[in-house]
């Protein structure tokens, strides 16, 4: 294969990944569940769901203690992913990595949790103010600024794993993982850099992220089943799962990673986005942007539609998404769109919000690699509307040369990737 | 290698709205405008009243925002106007743009009510679900949401080429900047907005920045004098964003360039004492190789916390030492504005290159000193309060081919 592409950049190689959700940690473990058809979804145990609409969710329950903060939960996710890619891509120089860090991570928010620890020495018989609060805790806490500043998690993992320069963290909504994989293979298309680390991780379930969503009418409640609550593409879908995880890629040049005689799990070819004006959380009826994204993905990759095997779908099971997601594949795919396998890992592990679009690239890969494509499960009512063969409910074997990942996000964020397989 | 230039300047400060006018205000030496009361004991710089009618006509849009995101999206608006291209959907459909954010308003009645109410529940999780559920409103969370201040530019401006948000404090906003300039420089982007706003007046930043006592409380004094005290923030609210191109792009379409944009250096050391100093002198090499002779004009993005404000004054003296240096920390006259605090020293400095006019000392008897002469290249610095140091160097155009 070319060091350089069509367009005569670098040539921009995954050559370490590492993965964690709700069905466990590693790419073994994971793979093997994700292709069983087994769902990561459960009832919420870390904290009371009295009164909520919705109880359920992918929590991940075994990297940080239950009543570990959110950006504490995040950091641990961020790590294990990051060691497990590091370790894979045996890429490191003087013990640090050699290259920048992109990093998606949820906005940093202080937890309840932390208001009440806070409260906890005020008089009892007091109104709980923030001027109180400040009083008491001003100058005497800055761990507390480091865990909830919004560079906090970025911070935490320069320093574990030494990547250079500046790190920067990424939000863009549910896209955020894609656009940091975006971040990476532009920093090495560019010259700058030979390598880079891509983290994404949201480990950010609480109850008042969980009750946000839920005001936004954007989750699934269907809390009797966990395990068959996200169906995406089906008529019956209402809505998606909060989960967690994370994941993280290490990319190189191909020239790098040949040079040190790496083993390449597969090729970013292409990155495309688009910006949506249309509404805060809903994409325009006419698909343009999501549209525009893939188009441009392709065009980045220098493929044609009918190159692309398989589309890991952002497929979060909203009526909306699966819906202009279908239309917008069928704009850009034609008839083809009938045949060409679409599939939801979020019918599985649920949507990981910030982390999804890095950890779905993972399993885009894992499909390239292995040739066995994952379901979408509990598809067991089609919506006829959308008519896909979203790889119902049981893998399958096939063989992918080229697969598309998907990722959308409120605020009219719209992020396609193009993965290919090793050289 | 594209050649970036910037075109568009869009600021807001406590001093003024509007760049131009934020330019005269620090040009004539205006005092510092300051809100002693509204977060007392620390003093913040207030936003100015603004008609955001003039620039989100929608009434629906902007009650979808909470301030910092109406101040952004203003403050953008403000930047497009500037480089002529607000309302012109061909340029703005293909315009990319890196948004450097934290997180919105937190509703403070409710969190505080809430505070209150859990430690007498008898069911703290039932409590707290319930009034999470009843009192936050749904459309809160979208005007909290970090890349929704990006999310509202796309909807009120049309601006669609693509859209990213970065975090971390100081360094976002310099980091935001820097991507851009790659991208351009790259030609994989012809035309990009960049910027940020912070808005002050939020005591729930009081507590977060408070949490390792980064704010200064009682009396105002200059960031170069508050090492007695032990040093802080003022916080001031800013929107500040620019709108920056290809040198070949901006001559195309006749748009008026205001400057030229140089090195975009950033980078995070440990703060261990003299580590940020270290940073800045690598950085300071770099810029050197880029200077023109003559006099260097120098914002600093210097935020008042000690005692990394120390080590960069003492950087600041080492240089000056060694050639004419017109230091100004700007966080004297408009506050501290953390992602937006350098798009906002980046937008001043574009301005007076343009103008071809320079600023008085903004706090004399310090590391800052008269100017001889306006100079024709400024250099911008970012110490973060927390982490992060980075450098810029903007120099005054001279014409040129695309």
């Amino acid at each position: 294969m070319n060091l350089v592409d069509s367009r005569g950049r670098p040539t921009v190689v995954v050559t370490g990944i590492g993965i964690v959700t709700s069905l466990g940690v590693g790419k073994a473990e994971n793979w093997a569940k994700l292709t069983a058809g087994q769902s990561g979804i459960r009832r919420i145990r870390r904290f009371s769901t009295e009164g909520l609409r919705t109880q359920i969710a992918g929590t991940v329950d075994f990297v940080a203690p239950p009543g570990a903060h959110p950006p504490d939960r995040s950091f641990a996710l961020a790590e294990m992913a990051a060691q497990e890619a590091i370790d894979q891509a045996g890429v490191k120089q003087d013990g640090a990595f050699p290259g920048p860090l992109f990093i998606a991570v949820p906005p940093a928010e202080i937890d309840w949790s932390s208001r009440e620890e806070l409260s906890a020495d005020l008089p009892a018989d007091a109104p709980v103010t923030y001027r109180a609060l400040i009083e008491k805790s001003f100058g005497r806490r800055s761990d507390l600024q480091r865990r909830f500043l919004f560079g906090g998690v970025a911070d935490r993992v320069a320093d574990r794993f030494g990547t250079r320069g500046s790190p920067v963290s990424i939000t863009t909504a549910c896209a955020s993982g894609a656009t940091a994989i975006q971040m990476g293979v532009e920093a090495i298309r560019r010259g700058e850099t030979d390598a880079a680390l891509i983290i994404g991780t949201d480990g950010s379930i609480d109850p008042e992220t969980l009750v946000r969503f839920s005001l936004l009418s954007a989750l699934s409640t269907h809390n009797a089943a966990p395990e068959e609550a996200c169906r995406p593409f089906s008529r019956d879908r209402d809505g998606f799962v909060m989960a967690e995880g994370g994941g993280a890629l290490a990319l190189e040049s191909l020239a790098s990673a040949a040079a040190r005689g790496a083993a390449i799990l597969g090729v970013v070819a292409g990155c495309g986005e688009r910006a949506d004006s249309f509404h805060r959380t809903r994409s325009n009826p006419d698909g343009a942007a999501i549209i525009g994204a893939i188009r441009a993905a392709l065009d980045d990759a220098g493929l044609a539609p009918e190159e692309v095997d398989y589309i890991n779908a952002h497929g979060t099971g909203t009526p909306e998404n699966d819906k202009m997601e279908a239309l917008a594949c069928a704009a850009v795919f034609g008839e083809r769109m009938a045949r060409l396998p679409i599939s939801s890992n979020k019918s599985m592990i649920g949507h990981t919000l910030t982390a999804a679009g890095a950890l779905e690239a993972i399993i885009a890969l894992l499909t390239i690699q292995h040739g066995v494509l994952p379901p979408t499960i509990n598809y067991l009512d089609p919506d006829p509307s959308i008519p896909l063969d979203v790889v119902p409910n049981v893998a399958r074997p096939a063989t992918v040369r080229a697969a598309m990942s998907n990722s959308f996000g409120f605020g009219g964020q719209n992020a396609c990737l193009v993965f290919r397989a090793a050289p | 290698m594209h050649e970036v230039v910037i075109t568009g300047v869009g600021l807001v400060s406590s001093l003024a709205e509007g760049a131009d006018a934020n330019y005269a205000r620090l040009r004539e030496g205006a005092a510092a405008v300051y809100d002693r009361d509204a977060l007392a004991p620390f003093p913040i710089h207030p936003l100015p009243a603004l008609d955001y009618g003039e620039l989100i006509p929608k009434k629906s849009d902007q009650r979808q925002m909470e301030p910092w995101q109406r101040l952004g999206v203003y403050a953008a608006g403000l930047a497009l106007k500037d480089g002529g291209v607000l309302g012109d959907v061909g340029v703005l459909s293909r315009t990319h743009m890196i948004v450097a954010a934290g997180g919105g308003e937190r509703d403070i009645a409710v969190d505080e009510a809430i505070m209150t109410g859990v430690r007498a529940a008898s069911d703290r999780g039932a409590y707290l679900n319930e009034q999470l559920s009843n009192n936050l409103r749904p459309t809160l969370f979208l005007a909290q949401l970090s890349n929704l201040l990006a999310g509202n530019i796309s909807i009120v401006h049309g601006v669609t080429g693509s859209s990213r948000t970065f975090m971390g404090e100081e360094s976002a906003g310099l980091d935001a900047l820097g991507t851009m300039v790659a991208r351009i420089r790259a030609g994989d982007v012809d035309i990009g907005l960049v910027g940020a706003a912070y808005s002050s007046a939020r005591s729930d930043m009081s507590l977060l920045f408070g949490f390792a006592g980064s704010l200064l409380s009682g009396e105002p004094a200059g960031v170069w004098s508050r090492a007695a005290r032990g040093g802080g923030m003022i916080l001031g609210s800013i929107g500040a964003f620019l709108l920056l191109e290809s040198r070949a792009h901006a001559l195309a379409r006749g748009a008026r360039i205001a400057s030229v944009v140089g090195p975009v250096l950033s980078d995070r050391s440990n703060r261990q004492p003299g580590a940020a100093a270290g940073n800045a002198r690598r950085q300071w090499s770099t810029i050197e190789g880029s200077l023109a002779p003559g006099p260097v004009g120098l914002l600093s993005g210097a935020t008042g916390v000690e005692p990394v404000t120390a080590e960069e004054r003492a950087f600041l003296a080492e240089i000056g030492a060694r050639r004419d240096i017109y230091v100004r920390a700007t966080g004297a006259r408009i506050g501290h504005g953390v992602e937006a605090a350098a798009p906002a020293n980046v937008g001043l400095a574009a301005l007076a290159l343009r103008e071809g006019g320079f600023f008085p000392p903004f706090e004399s008897g310090t590391v800052e000193r008269e100017a001889a002469e306006p100079p024709s290249q400024i250099v911008v610095t970012s110490f973060g309060h927390w982490r992060g140091e980075g450098m810029v160097l903007i120099q005054r155009d001279r014409g040129g081919q695309a």
